[in-house]
């Protein structure tokens, strides 16, 4: 069985991801140790929070985590796909793991359109993108973020619309980033974290 | 398509247990919260709230268990409130596989809890519950509203069930917890609370015009068409329901297909 590591640094909620990626056939571990996240098929960088606190946090994992890019795949779950990029504006500017080409902006404040954007909304789906193999344009997932990221076409793969259109899940190479939480997605959610794990 | 409304139906759980009855049948134990919470699920549910009521202390550790197990069984967002006094508490909830809590009276009482919680937590797992009652002696510095009968009063925050009248203005707090952080507002109006009249519009419109974060409409619900009222009246991002699905009045899966049919977007 595959063995997938949800890095953990302290923040997040790790239970649901954990058993999502179960229920989609893997063995999920939450872990922060180092030797765990160096043998493992697979990393999910999960994340609630603040960008600086995250990154801040993840600060003593970071060189482990960097040493697996390009060997396993890596998935980013929300505020851990803000953290692929290459900065953010929360907090003031702020440098990211600079995984995945673009940035983290701020929702801009628009009359009658509330921030947080929270609740489920639509993918665009396309139709070659392995981490989407199963899953109909159109799907709804569910969202909770203050900070969008912006990433050039050839690294989004689907994009969502709210206030603006954003990237809702990126990708560069084996690193894959999705705004939205599967594991709070009902059955669209651990469709796609089943595919990430036929990655490993 | 823009981002959906969201039908949200409260669970009210004393030790462990579902404590309203309910309706459906084929379950293997009607009080067990995470079997009703599933079959929420299945009709389309888009997030469940447990509320912990539970009288004693001693007792409070009665939700984590059922926290723990909707986190393992059930792959949508979950809010636990009831209770929840301290960062530890919040802790301890989120751990077990809570996405958010809900801070009530500890909110009025502790306002720092708010950013506290926001800063160690994120904005996003912080829903600030505000129950409110219309006060019809207006005084200097509230923010009036006004009635459907033409009246103006102001509503005041009140804890301890409605019980305690706290003096200050609901509009004004509103405000208040959203700078302090909150990223979800959870207004609940002891006018309308129990009635099944509707949800009260008057407040619930002028707070979701006047906050930048979501606000969810409790209390009242009745009928399908109160839950249009909630959203297209009261400008409500999410519509928040126990007693109508609990006893088996109406499905969540009836109430998106009645508003589906009035043009609001709702996830189907």
């Amino acid at each position: 069985m595959k063995k997938i590591v949800i890095i953990d640094y302290g923040l997040g909620n790790l239970r649901s991801v954990s058993r999502g990626l179960e229920k989609a056939g893997a063995s999920a571990a939450i872990s922060s140790d180092q030797d765990a996240i160096a043998a493992a098929d697979a990393l999910v960088l999960p994340g609630v929070g603040a960008f600086r606190d995250g990154m801040e946090m993840l600060g003593p994992l970071e060189r482990t985590v960097r040493e697996q890019v390009g060997e396993v795949p890596v998935l980013g779950i929300c505020l851990g796909m803000q953290m692929l990029m290459e900065s953010s504006e929360e907090g003031g500017l702020r440098a990211g793991l600079g995984l995945v080409p673009g940035t983290v902006r701020r929702f801009p404040r628009v009359p009658e359109m509330k921030v947080p954007h929270m609740g489920w909304n639509t993918l665009s789906v396309p139709a070659d993108e392995p981490l989407f193999d199963g899953v109909a344009d159109g799907s709804y997932v569910y969202f909770v973020h203050s900070y969008y990221a912006s990433a050039p076409t050839e690294h989004t793969m689907t994009t969502t619309e709210y206030i603006h259109e954003f990237a809702s899940s990126v990708k560069n190479g084996m690193v894959y980033g999705v705004q939205f939480h599967p594991e709070k997605s009902g059955e669209t959610g651990l469709r796609i974290l089943k595919n990430f794990i036929e990655f490993a | 398509m823009p981002l959906t409304k969201r039908i949200i139906p409260c669970l009210d759980i004393k030790d462990g247990r579902v404590v309203k009855g309910t309706h459906f049948e084929g379950l293997r134990d009607a009080g067990d919260p995470v079997e009703l919470a599933a079959r929420y699920n299945e009709q389309g549910a888009d997030e469940v709230v447990f509320l912990d009521i539970t009288a004693s202390k001693e007792n409070r550790g009665t939700i984590i268990p059922v926290i723990e197990r909707a986190a393992d069984e059930l792959f949508l967002p979950l809010t636990v409130g009831g209770g929840i006094r301290s960062i530890e508490d919040i802790q301890q909830v989120l751990r077990a596989g809570a996405d958010k809590v809900s801070l009530n009276t500890s909110a009025v009482t502790d306002p720092d809890l708010i950013t506290e919680a926001a800063e160690r937590f994120g904005t996003q797992c912080v829903v600030v519950a505000i129950d409110v009652r219309a006060n019809p002696e207006m005084k200097e510095g509230t923010t009036p509203v006004v009635l459907a009968d033409g009246r103006e009063v102001w509503y005041e925050v009140v804890t301890m069930g409605g019980s305690h009248p706290t003096g200050l203005d609901a509009v004004q707090w509103a405000q208040e917890v959203e700078k302090r952080g909150a990223g979800e507002i959870l207004l609940t109006s002891m006018e309308t609370d129990g009635t099944k009249a509707g949800f009260d519009i008057p407040i619930t419109r002028a707070i979701s015009e006047r906050v930048g974060i979501p606000v969810i409409a409790s209390g009242g619900v009745g009928t399908l068409e109160h839950f249009w009222e909630g959203f297209a009246l009261g400008k409500a991002d999410a519509c928040l329901a126990a007693s109508v699905f609990h006893y088996g009045e109406m499905t969540v899966s009836q109430v998106k297909e009645y508003l589906a049919g009035r043009g609001i977007q709702v996830r189907r």
